[in-house]
């Protein structure tokens, strides 16, 4: 039996929260922006009028207003759109279990069990959308096809509030005309490979040869190849599939340039003791650090080095953390946002292999000391107890665990 | 049209579900709800918000009364 694959894309979704919330400035060009005292002054989602003044998605703040002078910029108020994105996809559960979600505002939907039900494909589209406008106020444009990467590229074509089917009989119409970077992992890199090759659009990729590719883009090649026929066949997973954690970490853009070892140290105890406290609350420790750098200038680099031991505690984490810090960075360039993460992960019960050398009740300890220091910021919040370090610069010290409620997904599970 | 909070005076009732009963106007005057006509998942674009939806009869008229999280609220004239 043909799938039945649905792709919703709520429309210009924290704008169109905001716009709903706020009916006084739903005519006036609208954009969603982080906070520039931060440096996270960027947009982050815009009205269609803001659109229309060419105001796009990552530009700073200035650079959208010298487009468009009267665009009114407001604050991100993420506990509400968690809460429209949860009763979308409980709109969505009334025809499916396989609801997989693609960050806060995409999910596919699986309708193939459901099509003698509810009728084909695009009905359920149709209902899906019409409930969408009427209980949350917001629209959606939902793409119907045979794979999800066809689905995807469907809720692009027609916006706002539109069903696209595309088939087996139509996509070479509809699909195969674009660009190939509207292709899901056809990022500016890619592009540029493919540009240089004379791959413009997805059909010069789909009528490329598979050897051809490998050797340009090793399996990536063949990944994209099959995307462009609509060959992909990979499952939408269903809503209580939980994904198999392969690391944990956290980045962050600090609030200030960061000028020295002293101030990436701070920085680096800060990002490790969320990344541990999160291994602790998944029942995880982890053998691998990598650290993630960019500079002022924006380029970044990404290095790696193990630990002795698997761990989960904040300062064996960090002094890692620095150490390869220290041996990659010359400091030619200041520091915009660091990043730790912990991979090669293994429950925290697993039997590991122990040194001769090394006090095994100094970590246990060290252990027990962090396990209480989550149990006092459990019960009495993240700044109740700190390290003394902390206290040298304030503005730098922030909160990953709480401050990070949406996090980015891949399409490869 | 502007968004008005009211208090509400509502029957929760055994098996869960919440039914008002009267609510306090802005001017301060209590109306009675002589019936809910239907009750349903709604966003209110005039006012701005969204949540459960209740058509009210009240005094004749049919009105709309909306539970937002734990908050009620109207559609204001202005």
């Amino acid at each position: 039996m043909e799938s039945v694959i649905l792709h919703c894309d709520l429309n210009n979704f924290y704008a169109s929260v905001e716009c709903l919330y706020n009916p006084s400035i739903r005519d006036l060009p609208v954009a969603v922006c982080g906070d520039p005292d931060l440096r996270h002054g960027i947009i982050l989602a815009k009205n269609y009028i803001a659109k229309r003044c060419g105001v796009i998605t990552g530009e700073v703040i200035w650079q959208a207003k010298q487009k468009c002078p009267g665009l009114k910029v407001v604050k991100p108020n993420y506990p509400l759109y968690i809460r429209f994105s949860k009763q979308a996809r409980e709109i969505y559960s009334r025809y499916t279990n396989h609801i997989e979600a693609f960050g806060i505002d995409e999910c596919w939907l699986d309708v193939s069990g459901s099509t003698r039900l509810f009728g084909e494909g695009e009905k359920i589209a149709d209902k899906i959308r019409q409930t969408i406008r009427d209980e949350l106020g917001i629209t959606a444009s939902i793409g119907v096809s045979f794979n999800k990467i066809f689905a995807k590229l469907g809720s692009d074509l027609k916006k706002p509030d539109a069903t696209t089917v595309i088939t087996r009989g139509n996509y070479k119409q509809l699909v195969w005309g674009l660009p190939v970077d509207e292709l899901l992992y056809v990022g500016r890199s890619t592009r540029r490979k493919l540009y240089r090759v004379g791959i413009y659009t997805i059909e010069d990729l789909a009528t490329a040869s598979v050897k051809f590719l490998h050797k340009l883009l090793g399996k990536w090649g063949d990944t994209l190849w099959t995307f462009a026929n609509g060959y992909d066949t990979s499952p939408v997973m269903p809503m209580e599939f939980e994904n198999t954690i392969k690391g944990i970490g956290n980045s962050m853009t600090t609030a200030r340039d960061l000028l020295n070892d002293e101030d990436v140290k701070l920085t680096m105890y800060v990002l490790s003791e969320s990344v541990a406290e999160r291994l602790r609350s998944h029942n995880f420790k982890g053998r691998t650090v990598q650290i993630y750098i960019k500079d002022n200038e924006l380029a970044s680099i990404e290095r790696q080095s193990k630990l002795d031991q698997y761990s989960c505690t904040s300062s064996d984490i960090a002094l890692k953390a620095m150490e390869i810090f220290r041996r990659n960075w010359d400091w030619a360039k200041p520091v915009r946002s660091l990043g730790v993460r912990v991979t090669d992960l293994v429950t925290a019960d697993t039997c590991t292999q122990l040194s001769l050398f090394d006090d095994y009740n100094r970590s246990i300890k060290k252990e027990l000391l962090e396990a209480s220091i989550d149990d006092i910021r459990r019960r009495f919040g993240h700044y109740a107890v700190l390290r003394a370090l902390f206290l040298k610069d304030r503005a730098l010290n922030a909160n990953p665990v709480e401050d990070n409620v949406i996090h980015p997904v891949s399409y490869f599970r | 049209m502007k968004k008005v909070f009211v208090d509400v005076m509502a029957r929760h009732t055994r098996d869960g579900s919440i039914e008002p009963v009267s609510f306090v106007w802005e001017d301060g005057a209590s109306y009675e709800i002589d019936k809910v006509i239907e009750r349903k998942k709604a966003a209110s674009l005039k006012a701005g918000g969204q949540g459960i939806r209740y058509t009210c009869r009240v005094r004749g008229k049919n009105v709309y009364l909306f539970l937002e999280d734990n908050k009620w609220f109207m559609e204001g004239k202005q």
